[in-house]
């Protein structure tokens, strides 16, 4: 059984494994894109190094935090497509 | 006020010219320390290995846990507050790192070529599906076109594959026979002639042409198929994630701001690779992109030289010689053919953070103007994918640095504060 | 007519020429939009440090107002207006003053009460007394609005000549290139580089600093400024700074402000940052967790007197000079060109010309 944390997507509770960052589990969640970018197009992360800023999402309220950086927290409220 | 930490030898990055930096500094000084803004060190080519899986890396890991190197991971220097004194941000708070010695061992980002299509969700740059990889994403049954150029794509794909992923094919834009000159060289470096052959056999099966790109990225709101150039023949692969890079750039940006020469995209060194600024070194791929090995010793050679050991330094100098002969090797075999410069339409955008297309760049005469009229490269990412690209597709010399050389809080910039404080008006 | 530089000034005036038929070359070293012009705020401002201050700010605003329909979107022209925050009762007094003296020359403005204040601005802390809104204040990209303006006048009878002027004679400019652009009327609008080519201008650079940040749509809907600035930042002390953020049409915040005098160095002083953005987060607290994007500077051409430098050059019957505008050169480029055209022309102006005329900041002049 591995270790899980459970955290929300904009607003639907999810569980993943434990380790893993905040990009891989959205998009293990099933949605490929995280933010809108300037123009409206859907993104989603390119670099996966912090580098990019496509991953861009909001954690716990705080906006433009970059998801492929951050381990999740159990509790954690990640909200996308903003 | 921020916290301050005093070392004799402070290394910025802790992959692994970083590591084997600190860990020959630390072997001749006290005060040594690494800061990385990953939440592990590794870098990106140990990214994650819980139990350092390969010989090399153990042995290094090993070698760095013996020794008193303090370990300030989640942090990113962004700026100096003054001489010898960098200031670092981390999810807690900002510190102030003082040192003696600076060893800069930033690594290397990928560089990224527009394409139509390209800023479609999964397509992403090579290294980075792999982070993602080793980060959580699971890949099992996942069908996976590799494409852009050099050595990097072979290690990611054997390792998507090995996560379970089907490697539809690898595109590599360069030549057959510039690659034949290339391996001709790899039969010179054993160590690189074994790993070569073992990614060849991790990937057997796996289709891969050389001369060979992506003309699109198409799909809806997300990938569906890559279309792929080879000579006059184009033609679709149904995928669901394109691993696409066009190998890499160094990340110059710390030594650039402070003050360190930088020349071609390279920091500039000198024999015990010390910058053009007193006191500060660097080591690895941002003095040009050498691989693995190259890093290493580099790390080695910086590591003792700011620990005020030359000799020991000196005696690596043959190995980082034919390293350095190896990497120019691979910099001709892999260099980015004239033709992709027509792959992005005017329409394409090349500033994914302000949606900026080429058609608009191409009414400016220089990367300054074109950033100030078009807000190319003003985003967050700062230009770090965009520049380089620019710089290939239009020619125009793409350096320029400023504090913080990465976004921060604004409390951090209010921290950053040494001898007296401002007076408030 | 040749017109050395090709920032907000310069492009203004070459438009204002140019319509008025006159034939224009503008001759600019780097590109359009690229100096001072790009380092500055965009903040269209009615001021009121003294009559002709107030007079050429105001003039200039109505004169954008009046343009505001052409502007094309890259402009980013947006009529937020100013809020003027008032800390204390000192500030509340200066806030009356303030409202009084723009109600008798015809400029609206209301007076906020702490509940307005914070309706009109929810994200500024507790405890602030009230403040000015001045709803005519406009912000616009300026780099962007040099560029449309020096299109306009390109359209009509204008050319751009991408060079360095090395000197100015009586028939024209001299380029680095030793090459030579004949005129009859040389308009001087380097900026600060103005002095270069005529010595005895009294002017000195004031350096800025400004902070951007990420988008934040909403967090602010106008330009917020401390009154605290009229006591620091129009002195002319060494080095002060003051509450002044901006919302950008983006949703970026615009984070200012600084000057600094006898300083040369174009680097980012991190001291002044960290004063300048502390200050800011004191008025708006939650800016503190806010991602700060980029650090730069620019250099203000600074007169002793704050006004502006317009018109004929004492001795030079061919030399005009439109230049010195230290921090309002956005807001004060619509009227410099058309008081420039003005005196070109022999045509009565619109406000008194005499406080801006060269005379009075030319070391000649007084000896």
């Amino acid at each position: 059984m591995p270790d899980l944390v459970q955290m929300t997507i904009n607003g639907v509770v999810v569980r993943v494994p434990r380790g893993s960052t905040v990009a891989a589990a959205v998009l293990l969640a099933g949605s490929s894109n995280l933010r809108r970018s300037v123009s409206g197009e859907l993104r989603g992360p390119l670099c996966g190094m912090g580098i990019c800023f496509e991953c861009r999402v909001a954690i716990d309220g705080r906006q433009h935090v970059r998801s492929c950086q951050l381990l999740c927290r159990e509790g954690m409220e990640v909200t996308i497509g903003v | 006020m921020s916290e301050r930490s005093e070392f004799d030898v402070l290394v910025v990055g802790g992959g692994p010219a970083g590591i084997a930096a600190a860990c020959c500094a630390a072997e001749a000084t006290p005060r040594v320390a690494i800061v990385d803004d990953n939440p592990a060190l590794g870098g990106q080519i140990w990214r994650d290995e819980p139990a350092p899986s390969t010989s090399q890396s153990a042995i290094w890991y090993q070698r760095l846990a013996r020794l008193p190197v303090q370990i300030i991971a989640g942090t990113r220097a962004f700026a100096q507050a003054g001489p010898h004194i960098l200031v670092a941000e981390s999810e807690d708070g900002v510190c102030e790192l003082a040192f003696r010695k600076l060893i800069l061992a930033t690594g290397a980002r990928e560089r990224f070529l527009p394409f139509p299509g390209w800023t479609l969700p999964n397509v992403m740059g090579a290294g980075g599906l792999q982070a993602l990889a080793r980060s959580g994403l699971t890949m099992r049954g996942k069908k996976i076109v590799v494409a852009g150029t050099g050595p990097l794509l072979l290690a990611a794909a054997a390792h998507l594959r090995q996560s379970g992923a089907e490697i539809c094919l690898i595109a590599e834009q360069a030549s057959r026979r510039h690659l034949i000159v290339f391996s001709v060289r790899l039969v010179c470096h054993s160590s690189k002639l074994q790993d070569a052959l073992a990614l060849r056999r991790e990937l057997a099966g796996v289709p891969y042409l050389t001369s060979c790109w992506p003309a699109a990225a198409q799909g809806k709101e997300k990938l569906e198929s890559v279309m792929l150039r080879r000579g006059a023949k184009t033609w679709s692969v149904d995928c669901d994630y394109l691993a696409c890079g066009f190998h890499l750039v160094p990340n110059t940006e710390l030594a650039a701001l402070l003050g360190c020469g930088v020349e071609q995209g390279r920091v500039r060194v000198d024999d015990l690779q010390q910058t053009t600024v007193p006191d500060v070194h660097c080591a690895g791929e941002p003095t040009g992109i050498g691989g693995l090995e190259l890093s290493l010793v580099e790390g080695q050679i910086a590591g003792h030289a700011a620990a005020g050991a030359p000799d020991a330094a000196r005696g690596l100098f043959a190995k980082r010689k034919g390293l350095r002969r190896f990497a120019a090797g691979m910099d001709r075999a892999f260099a980015l053919r004239p033709q992709l410069r027509s792959l992005p339409q005017a329409d394409t955008l090349v500033c994914r953070c302000e949606d900026v297309p080429l058609g608009r760049l191409r009414e400016h005469s220089s990367w300054r103007a074109a950033k100030l009229l078009t807000r190319c490269g003003m985003g967050p990412c700062q230009g770090r994918v965009c520049a380089p690209a620019v710089e290939f597709l239009l020619g125009w010399n793409v350096e320029s640095v400023r504090p913080p050389v990465f976004p921060v809080r604004v409390e951090s910039l209010t921290t950053t504060v040494t001898g007296a404080p401002p007076t408030l008006s | 007519m040749v017109i050395i530089g090709a920032g907000i000034i310069g492009a203004a005036c070459a438009r204002e020429c140019a319509l008025a038929g006159l034939r224009v070359a503008v001759v600019e070293a780097d590109f359009v939009g690229g100096g001072a012009t790009a380092a500055g705020m965009g903040h269209i401002v009615v001021m009121d440090d003294s009559e002709p201050q107030f007079a050429l700010t105001r003039y200039s605003q109505q004169l954008w107002r009046e343009l505001a329909s052409e502007l094309p979107a890259d402009v980013e022209y947006m009529a937020c207006g100013t809020i003027w925050v008032a800390a204390d009762e000192q500030e509340m007094q200066e806030v009356r003053r303030k409202h009084d003296f723009y109600g008798a020359r015809r400029v609206p403005t209301e007076i906020l009460d702490p509940r307005a204040l914070y309706e009109a601005e929810p994200h500024l802390r507790p405890g602030l007394v009230g403040a000015l809104l001045v709803p005519e204040d406009l912000v616009i990209y300026a780099p962007c609005a040099a560029r449309f303006l020096l299109r306009q006048a390109q359209a009509r009878n204008c050319d751009l000549h991408m060079g360095t002027v090395k000197g100015i004679r009586e028939d024209g400019v001299v380029l680095q290139d030793g090459s030579v652009l004949q005129a009859g009327t040389v308009v001087n609008a380097a900026g600060t580089w103005a002095k270069e080519l005529t010595p005895g201008l009294e002017m000195r650079p004031r350096k800025g600093h400004l902070v951007i940040t990420d988008r934040y749509p909403g967090f602010v809907r106008h330009q917020l400024v401390e009154l605290g600035y009229l006591k620091s930042a129009h002195t002319l002390t060494a080095e002060s700074f003051a509450f002044n953020v901006q919302p950008r049409i983006t949703g970026q915040l615009l984070i200012g402000s600084s000057r600094q005098f006898g300083v040369e160095e174009t680097s980012v002083d991190n001291h002044i940052i960290a004063g300048m953005l502390a200050r800011a987060c004191q008025y708006l607290p939650e800016l503190s967790r806010m991602s700060a994007i980029r650090c730069w500077t620019g250099f203000r051409a600074a007169t002793p007197d704050k006004l502006p430098v317009i018109g004929k050059c004492p001795g030079h019957e061919h030399l005009y000079l439109a230049t010195g505008h230290e921090g309002l050169g956005i807001t004060t480029s619509l009227g410099t060109a058309r008081l420039l055209l003005d005196q070109l022309l022999n045509r009565a102006p619109a406000i008194p010309l005499e406080p801006y005329l060269p005379g009075r900041v030319m070391e000649t002049a007084h000896a």
